[in-house]
């Protein structure tokens, strides 16, 4: 026992009688945090002018417009979601699309929050209706892109309402019917780039309906927008 | 089970990390705890086999739809989780199809549960089917508002966005409260009269739902303002739909007595009836509402001249 004590006690100090025969090289490598950089950036964005903040936020908002402008399969819309643009873009939408309530005769045309909700709502229903199947796309990337591919539609909106402005006839409702359809599809085509990636291959039809339904409704609302004049 | 009880001698010392591990709410631990969550192995199988694995592992609840009513779900995902409801959205495009065009051409020898559900009843099908009818309807009903009042001069089109909200409240109940009412009787039926067939109420709301199907395009021939085309279509819709339901519901009253069998039957097929006439008489009413103010009216056009000969009154 009294040598088990001893050879327990001083276990570390018999250590420093062991000789080695040379010098065990001890390869690898130290890093110092000195200064932290990272942590030096993200405190200088407090400092810096409330300019570049918005305009670093414009810019990719607008890279995001360019990517579905011309829909190819890159990841950025993905990775990077926000919300800004959605929000821009159905506002914009919602304003120009409220009917005038002068006339309290019958229902006009959608009001603000009618669109406003019809949109998100119908993204919302989208999305889940998306993950249901299993897809593999996160809530707020899925509606960020719906978000972003409304803006085909919105361009067909300002279109529409240019043309009305020169007069409601049959010619101005051809001219908005084929804007509208052309607008139509190229959002559907545009969202659809980017989600049905995310799909099991069986599925992708069954994820891609929905958006349709979708853009067909907005466009819908585009199409038969008077103004109360 | 002994490699369970090695399992827990082996790591007894980390007990407390192990509670911590199976509380954390992972699907493999659980499947090796949790005796009721053996069936999460045939979640997993089922994508690849739909149906024979899934009856084989699950023996006490396949055969009998009771217990699964009455256990209240199938697996043990519990009902606030996504996973819950993920299952029921279980399906691929071509069997959606196939759900599809059986509901669109009944045959008095398929049932269409049997044929085409096969115990995978879907919820992705009756609500996006119910969701294009709530549009169509509303669009339709727009387009043929503004083609019967197309020679007005003094008509001025309005987009009625309150109508898409009631045909929304209308074919949602009916294709969701009308199964659950139903599946309440013949569940309160089973009780009293031993039936061969039963339904889940999922099962119940396919149906209701797939044979709603058949009004999407009958909707859309009903822009044609022609009083004919019109009842021809909701005629053969009506039939089709009715005989659908009527096809899938007659296995599962028939052993009963035969006043409740016909009154089963004539409520289903009334029910129907009231909704395709209701939809038609409040969306596409504008025949008769138009005739009034244009009764006077001298003008040429077609369509007074037919408001004309539908002037019955």
């Amino acid at each position: 026992m009294a040598e088990v004590d001893e050879l327990s006690k001083p276990m570390f100090a018999g250590l420093s009688d062991v000789s080695i025969s040379g010098d065990i090289p001890v390869e690898g490598e130290i890093n110092v945090p000195v200064g932290t950089p990272s942590h030096d950036d993200e405190y200088s964005t407090l400092d810096e002018p409330v300019k570049d903040t918005i305009l670093r936020d414009l810019k990719a908002v607008g890279k995001k417009f360019v990517h579905v402008m011309y829909p190819k399969k890159s990841s950025t819309l993905l990775r990077d979601w926000d919300l800004w643009g959605p929000l821009l873009l159905c506002v914009t939408l919602a304003l120009m699309l409220q009917g005038g309530s002068v006339d309290s005769k019958e229902d006009g045309g959608p009001q603000f929050a009618e669109v406003f909700v019809i949109i998100w709502f119908g993204s919302v229903i989208i999305t889940l209706n998306s993950k249901l199947l299993g897809g593999t796309i996160s809530f707020f990337q899925s509606l960020c892109v719906l978000g972003y591919c409304i803006m085909p539609l919105t361009v067909a909106m300002v279109v529409c309402r240019l043309v009305l402005l020169g007069g409601s006839g049959m010619v101005s409702f051809i001219v908005r019917l084929i804007v509208v359809t052309a607008s139509f599809s190229w959002s559907t085509f545009a969202s659809t780039a980017f989600l049905a990636d995310s799909q099991p291959s069986n599925r992708k039809a069954l994820v891609v309906y929905p958006v349709f339904l979708f853009y067909f409704v907005i466009g819908w609302m585009i199409l038969t927008f008077s103004p109360s004049a | 089970m002994a490699a369970n009880s090695d399992f827990l001698l082996t790591f007894q010392e980390f007990d407390s990390s192990e509670s911590h591990l199976g509380g954390n709410g992972d699907a493999t631990t659980i499947s090796i705890e949790d005796t009721g969550a053996g069936s999460h192995k045939p979640q997993k199988q089922r994508r690849s086999a739909p149906v024979t694995s899934f009856e084989e592992d699950n023996d006490p609840l396949a055969n009998d739809d009771k217990t699964e009513l009455l256990s209240g779900q199938k697996r043990s995902a519990p009902f606030w989780t996504f996973e819950y409801y993920q299952r029921f959205f279980d399906v691929e495009t071509h069997q959606v199809r196939e759900r599809i065009l059986g509901s669109l051409l009944p045959w008095p020898g398929k049932n269409f549960v049997h044929l085409y559900i096969r115990n995978n009843p879907d919820l992705y099908g009756p609500f996006w089917i119910c969701a294009t009818l709530v549009f169509v309807i509303a669009i339709c009903g727009n387009i043929s508002d503004f083609l019967v009042h197309l020679g007005q001069p003094q008509y001025k089109y309005v987009p009625e966005f309150r109508k898409v909200t009631i045909a929304a409240t209308a074919i949602y109940s009916y294709a969701w409260l009308v199964p659950l009412a139903l599946w309440g009787l013949l569940v309160w039926r089973n009780s009293k009269v031993m039936n061969t067939v039963s339904y889940s109420f999922l099962e119940m709301v396919c149906v209701y739902g797939y044979s709603l199907a058949v009004y999407i395009p009958a909707v859309v021939l009903w822009i044609i303002p022609h009083e004919a085309v019109r009842w021809f279509s909701i005629v053969v819709a009506l039939c089709l739909s009715g005989s659908v339901l009527v096809l899938t519901f007659w296995p599962a009253v028939r052993d009963d007595r035969p006043r409740v069998v016909i009154a089963i039957m004539t409520a289903i097929v009334a029910l129907h009836i009231l909704l395709a006439f209701g939809c038609k008489a409040y969306f596409f009413s504008t025949l008769e509402a138009v005739v009034e103010p244009s009764h006077n009216g001298t003008k040429s056009s077609p369509t007074t001249g037919m408001h004309r000969t539908n002037t019955m009154s």
